[in-house]
């Protein structure tokens, strides 16, 4: 079997006695940009939480490399792996919210040290220079040491971006990074993720900017009720969907051609 | 003239009140910062404890907050000896400031880190920190901050909880006075004396506080 870089296989996801995810497959490739869009409730965010075990789930597999995230398997039985080994899966990847979640404690240089060092095990001085250089490649060098709290919104967003991708992850989740954002700082950001997909960064990301899904995406996957309702390139979800249900989003949706 | 007389007097028991006032300093300084250490891990306990220890642990602090001090002192010094645990007054006086202390400090610490948005262990976590790196480096940090001006507040309270060692014959700044007053009859002033004695030191506690605030400050 050809190795994907991330395999999401039949994932189930129970929130109490509602079913959220219903059945999740899907293959990302090295190099890929996969969107995903769906109306509010659908299952996007907690897809990208089932990822990295920000959420357990039911059924199902996610494997990354070939690895298997979060769980193992015993005599048949499915077994969660001990903490430490989830908190060493999850570096695998890198995730930025809707919320930023930057640590107000820390200048913008030590958020992005944090992991590097204590993680990663980086000396000093180098996880230094790798932060300065990724704060740098988003714009924010010059603010390495304000606080959180010193900085706007977009700049906070790419900081928590710098802080993901400096881990040096496989693949970079991206949850509605930009809806928290007044409008005039919402470019700055997306401006930050093309540049990072024109330089090949694998990348899940949910996202209500169509058109912006629409540029930067190699397959843009449709969720609907817990499940990948349609899936295919840019141009045959937005200009040719194939379900009604798929049509009547992308027309409802501020998206034209 | 009584100001002289006052004058007098007070050069003349200048060493009582000197030695009052380093046990006094002794006394909160022990019980602040051994209340505080216990705290910390009263408050962790909280908040991750494992189910039963976090009842115990909240019996505990509710227990505690719920008795004046002056029955935790009475209480170490008299009902300890009872079960056989022979503690000087001194240690007996520490131990129930200490105690006292532990549960404010556990509760300010349970409040702070309830307190803390989610998102902030998320992005701890996935970035791969570790729950006990999480804890250390993100939680703790922030919660510590937050707590300061209650924690200060709070030693400042630990320094007037310490005049109820007078009770049990610990020799602190209270009893001290007192004994002077004994001797020569001013009250008056020497109360007042002792009362400007105790308003220095929370006085440098809080300045010290706001001291720290700002260079912790991350705003
Ligand atoms: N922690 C939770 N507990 C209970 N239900 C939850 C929880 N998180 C999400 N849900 C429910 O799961 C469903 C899917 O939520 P999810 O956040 O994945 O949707 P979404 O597609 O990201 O929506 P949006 O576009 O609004 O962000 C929703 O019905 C939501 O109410
Ligand atoms: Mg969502």
């Amino acid at each position: 079997m050809a190795e994907h870089l991330l395999v999401i296989e039949n994932l189930h996801k129970t929130f109490g006695a509602t079913e959220v995810l219903r059945g999740v497959d899907l293959n990302v490739d090295s190099g890929d940009v996969v969107s995903i869009i769906g109306s509010s409730g659908s299952g996007k965010t907690t897809l990208l939480r089932c990822v990295n075990m920000l959420e357990d789930y039911h059924e199902g597999r996610v494997l990354i490399d070939g690895e298997e995230i979060g769980y193992t398997r015993h005599d048949g039985k499915r077994v969660r792996l001990p903490n430490s080994t989830i908190a060493r899966q999850r570096a695998l990847t890198g995730m930025a919210f809707q919320t930023f979640n930057l640590f107000p404690h820390l200048t913008a240089l030590k958020n992005v040290t944090l992991g590097l060092v204590k993680v990663r095990g980086l000396a000093k001085d180098e996880a230094v220079g790798i932060a300065r250089r990724w704060l740098d490649r988003v714009g924010m060098l010059d603010r390495q040491d304000h606080y959180p709290s010193q900085l706007s919104g977009g700049q906070q967003q790419r900081v928590a971006i710098a802080r993901a991708i400096a881990m040096n992850p496989k693949l970079m989740l991206f949850d509605e990074v930009t809806s928290a954002l007044d409008p005039e700082l919402v470019n700055e950001v997306l401006n930050v993720i093309r540049d990072l997909a024109r330089d090949g960064m694998t990348m899940l990301l949910v996202t209500h900017e169509m058109r912006f899904a629409y540029d930067v995406s190699t397959t843009v996957i449709f969720m609907h009720e817990g499940r990948i309702h349609e899936a295919g390139p840019p141009s045959e979800v937005f200009i040719r969907p194939r379900t009604p249900r798929l049509a009547e989003f992308i027309q409802n949706s501020s998206f034209r051609a | 003239m009584e100001l002289t007389q006052f004058l007098n007097e007070a050069w003349l028991s200048r060493g009582a009140i000197w030695d009052g006032f380093v046990m006094t300093v002794a006394i909160s300084a022990l019980a602040i910062v051994l209340g505080t250490v216990l705290g910390l891990f009263v408050g962790i306990a909280l908040v991750y404890g494992w189910r039963p220890l976090r009842f115990l642990v909240r019996l505990y602090v509710d227990f505690i907050r719920g008795t004046p001090v002056f029955v935790l002192v009475l209480a170490s010094f008299y009902i300890l000896s009872v079960v056989g645990i022979d503690l000087t007054a001194f240690q007996a006086g520490v131990l129930a400031i200490t105690v006292f202390c532990s549960s404010h400090v556990g509760e300010m610490l349970r409040g702070a880190l309830a307190a803390i948005h989610r998102g902030q262990t998320e992005a701890a976590m996935t970035i791969g920190l570790t729950f006990r790196q999480t804890f250390l480096y993100v939680l703790l940090p922030q919660a510590l901050r937050q707590i300061l001006p209650t924690w200060v507040n709070a030693a400042t309270e630990m320094v007037k909880a310490s005049t109820l060692l007078s009770v049990i014959g610990v020799a602190e700044l209270l009893l001290a006075t007192q004994q002077i007053i004994s001797r020569n009859f001013l009250s008056l002033e020497f109360y007042f004396l002792a009362g400007f004695i105790y308003f220095v030191i929370d006085f440098s506690i809080e300045r010290l506080g706001r001291w720290v605030e700002r260079k912790l400050a991350y705003s």
